[in-house]
Parts: structure tokens; C-alpha cells; sequence
């Protein structure tokens, strides 16, 4: 058999195969709508508000959660303990706090 | 020209001239492309996991801070909060963490209040008593119980509590239940020996998802110690946290896409001398530079999809089929309870599409460059090196 033919023979296969992993991971997805919404009604009477992946550390756990002091959770500047910790950074959410210095020369009206 | 069957079978030959090479090539190609499209695939998956399943979280957690770290919560500041206009129910929320220094597993103790209607991931029944608890399948699979068996728990003050097990939560919900304990929030608040008047945090109702972001800013100007959390703000921190380019995967990505630079580069800068005196001869029997440059495209592209084809089907595998078994650890730490996935086979396809562009586009381009070089030559001078 000649090496063209085999050859796009073989991409062929490769391609449909891939094709049809995409479809079916598409219909699969449509059929099972009521999958996500049974995850829904468990996060709705729960209040979960995080994924339970990494429960190593309490910002990794509770990523949305977890206040801003990371590492050894214990004092500001500490280094970082927890593997998952380099992974899975914090995400400050609902702080509004500011840092501001005015100089001393500064006239207040 | 580049389908033309009979330069197809010239540039198939010129390939297997030099196998072993090309094999090599590929199979480094393919895992490159595995590695990369593996990273995608999981991020994507587990982005969706969150941001479908999240959109029915709380529309906002409000937490109480003092220094800087999170505190009990006051639940009088409920009513405050209640009194908002637009704001419906505002539930405070006990929870928090139980470690077990035996096998170190860290499980989330959960109260809830009032009865529920029966969920279709979880196996039995919702606590009913003060005694009874439900469990995620991480903490089942970890210690072993089953429906019907005692949880003995040491309190904050060392006294031995006992609760039977009336549910564990299916295995389907584990990115959601893994490590949970779902206990009644009275027994739970007996347990931490949380007094009545303090929450862990509070939930709130909003009934208009577009007054949501105002009523977290009058909480936050209310009770300036408070920390509102709006569920708009919690998708987008797992948006962005499984984002491919920032945060977890970022890592692993950057290492594999410089080994692909790496081999697209040695491409690049090393032409073999068989293969320049390959292209000499190709130009004194009469081939134009086009013709060099179309057959070495075809070498190139050959290579390049069946390594894009292997390399996605083995990312397809890794993932979906496996479990993501190589990038796991990364999330995995030092977790004792981590969940095993059953992840849903999500796709984005322009996802897909850049990675096709950020791997085949460059090795093309790496290819042909140094072919140009050689058959825009005179043809003696390359064959004499």
C-alpha cells in the first residue's frame, strides 16, 4: 500500500477520533442538564461558596473566604507554608480599605 | 500542489529517510502539545464546574474582620443588614474546621438549619437531630464509615460527641462535598461552643441581582467592619484563579511552552548538512524555490497535525480518562482529603484553536525559515556545504 495512503489514513482516524470526543463531550454536556442542577440545589441549601479541591490550608480551601495574611496565617510577611498556597493565590474580595499618607507640609483647609 | 499524492509520497519518503529523527521529533512534539493541552483542559473543566455550580451560592456572604483577620460575626448585625431595601433573608451561617492529627485530614464542619427537601446527590438523609450529621465521600472513603455508623468528634473542650451518619453525599458532588461534615447548626454551634449571638458569617437575599453590588457598599458603610462578599465576585475569583494565563496552571504551562520553543528553535538554527544537500540537488534537477519551500511545508505539517492529533488525545486521556494523574499534585499539596474528579468534559474550542497557533504556527514557521535560507542559494554551493 502506498505511504500517502496510509498516512492519511492514519491522520484521518486521529481527526474523526478527536472530532468525535468533541461531539460527544458536547451532547453529553446537553444531556445532562439536570445534573448541574441537582450541584445547584446542594450549593443553594448548603451556601457552599468554594470547591472542595485542595483542604490543606484554610485559603486554599476556602479561597474566596479566606482573609489576606497567607502564609502561617500568623503575622504579616511570613513566607509562604503550604504547597497549594503557590498555586491557588489570594483573591481579596470585599475589602475596601486604603493607605494613605499626606506630608506634613500639606496646608489643611 | 500540497495535496498533489505523488509529492505527498516524495515528502512521506524524504520523512522516513530520516525515522528515527522524526519519530523523536514527534513523539516530544505530541507530549509538548499533551502537557499544554492537558493544562487547558483541566482549568477549563474545573472553571465551568465552579462557575455553573456557583451561580447558586449566596448572593452575598458578609464576614466580620478585626486586624485584618476574619471574626465572628455579631447576629445582630442581621437585622441591620435586613433592614436594607431589597434585601430578603439574611441567614447567618455557622462553620468552620475539625483537623485529625491521626491521618491529618482537615474536614469542614457545616451547620444547617430547619428541614430539607431530599437532594438527589446525597445518599439518606438530612440531619434531623442533634445527634446526626451527614458526610461528604472524601471523609467516607478517608475513615471508612458507612450510613448508620457513629462519628465521634472531640469538642472545643476535649468531651467525646457522637453522631450517626444519615447521608453521605454521592461521588459526583465531590468537588462541592468532599471533605464536609453537615451537621444541625445548633448542635454545631454546641460543638464550637459558639455562643448564640455570634455567626461565622452572615448570607443575604437580594432580590434584584442588580442592586446586589449597592447593597454590598451600604453594608460595607454600615458596618464598616463588615467584609460583603457578592457572588459576582466569587465567580469571577474562580474565573480567573483556572484562568490558563494566570494563576495555578501558569506554572506548568510557561515550562512546556519554552521545551517547545527550545525544539522549534534547535529546528531553526540546525538544518542538517543531508538535508541542505538534499535541497541543492532538489535545485540543479530544476525545482524552484517554491516548490523547495512547498515540500518542506508539507514535511512540516505532517509533523506538526499528527503530533497535534496525538498530543490532544493523550491530554483527552490524561484528563478525562485518568483523572489528570500528573497535574493533580500540583492542587493536591499536602491535602490529606482531596476529591476524585469526575470532571465534566467541557471544551473550549478557541481555547483549542490557540494552542494550535501557539505550536504549529511557530514549528512551521522555524521549519521553512532555514529551507528558504538554503534553496534561495545557488544550488553547487550548498551541496558542496
Amino acid at each position: 500500500m502506498k505511504r500517502s495512503v496510509v498516512c492519511l489514513t492514519i491522520l484521518l482516524t486521529g481527526a474523526v477520533l478527536l472530532v468525535s470526543l468533541l461531539l460527544s463531550a458536547h451532547l453529553h454536556d446537553q444531556r445532562h442538564l439536570a445534573g448541574w442542577q441537582d450541584k445547584r440545589d446542594l450549593v443553594s441549601v448548603l451556601a457552599i461558596t468554594d470547591l472542595s479541591l485542595s483542604s490543606e490550608a484554610r485559603y486554599t480551601r476556602h479561597v474566596t473566604q479566606a482573609d489576606l495574611f497567607s502564609a502561617f496565617q500568623d503575622f504579616p510577611a511570613s513566607f509562604e507554608h503550604f504547597p497549594t498556597g503557590s498555586m491557588i493565590p489570594p483573591r481579596p474580595a470585599g475589602y475596601s480599605g486604603r493607605v494613605l499618607f499626606e506630608s506634613s507640609q500639606q496646608v489643611r483647609p | 500542489m500540497i495535496l498533489n499524492v505523488k509529492l505527498l509520497e516524495y515528502s512521506l519518503s524524504s520523512l522516513w529517510r530520516r525515522k528515527e529523527k522524526n519519530i523523536a521529533l514527534i513523539i516530544v512534539y505530541a507530549l509538548v502539545i499533551a502537557t499544554l493541552g492537558s493544562v487547558l483542559l483541566l482549568t477549563h473543566a474545573l472553571k465551568t464546574e465552579a462557575v455553573t455550580t456557583l451561580t447558586a451560592a449566596p448572593e452575598i456572604v458578609v464576614q466580620r474582620t478585626q486586624g485584618g483577620r476574619h471574626e465572628l460575626i455579631p447576629v445582630t448585625y442581621a437585622e441591620t443588614i435586613a433592614g436594607f431595601p431589597g434585601v430578603g433573608k439574611v441567614t447567618p451561617r455557622v462553620w468552620g474546621y475539625y483537623y485529625d492529627s491521626l491521618i491529618k485530614a482537615n474536614l469542614t464542619l457545616v451547620g444547617v438549619e430547619g428541614y430539607h427537601e431530599q437532594l438527589e446527590l446525597l445518599e439518606g438523609r438530612f440531619p434531623q437531630a442533634a445527634d446526626e450529621c451527614v458526610i461528604g465521600a472524601g471523609v467516607a472513603e478517608a475513615f471508612g464509615p458507612q450510613i448508620g455508623d457513629l462519628l465521634v468528634l472531640e469538642d472545643s473542650s476535649k468531651r467525646r460527641s457522637e453522631f450517626r451518619v444519615t447521608g453521605i453525599f454521592r461521588a459526583a458532588s465531590n468537588l462541592l462535598t468532599n471533605d464536609l461534615v453537615v451537621l444541625q447548626e445548633a448542635a454545631l454551634r454546641d460543638f464550637f461552643a459558639m455562643p448564640a449571638e455570634l455567626a461565622t458569617d452572615l448570607t443575604v437575599q437580594v432580590y434584584n441581582p442588580r442592586e446586589v453590588s449597592t447593597i454590598a457598599k451600604k453594608i460595607a458603610y454600615f458596618l464598616p467592619d463588615s467584609r460583603p462578599i457578592t457572588r459576582e465576585e466569587l465567580l469571577h475569583t474562580y474565573d480567573s484563579l483556572f484562568n490558563w494565563r494566570s494563576g495555578m496552571m501558569l506554572a506548568v504551562f510557561i515550562s512546556a511552552l519554552m521545551a517547545f520553543l527550545i525544539l522549534a528553535w534547535d529546528r531553526a538554527t540546525g538544518i542538517s548538512a543531508e538535508e541542505k544537500r538534499e535541497i541543492g540537488i532538489l535545485k540543479a534537477l530544476g525545482w524552484e524555490t517554491s516548490h523547495v519551500l512547498g515540500a518542506k511545508l508539507r514535511e512540516a505539517l505532517l509533523i506538526s497535525l499528527t503530533a497535534f492529533i496525538v498530543g490532544l488525545l493523550l491530554a483527552w486521556l490524561h484528563v478525562f480518562v485518568l483523572g489528570a494523574p500528573l497535574l493533580m499534585p500540583l492542587l493536591k499539596g499536602w491535602s490529606v482529603l482531596f476529591p476524585t474528579f469526575d470532571l465534566t468534559r467541557v471544551v473550549d474550542l478557541y481555547q483549542l484553536a490557540v494552542l494550535g497557533c501557539v505550536t504549529i504556527i511557530p514549528y512551521l514557521a522555524c521549519t521553512l525559515i532555514p529551507a528558504w535560507k538554503a534553496a534561495s542559494s545557488d544550488p553547487d554551493d550548498v551541496m558542496r556545504g
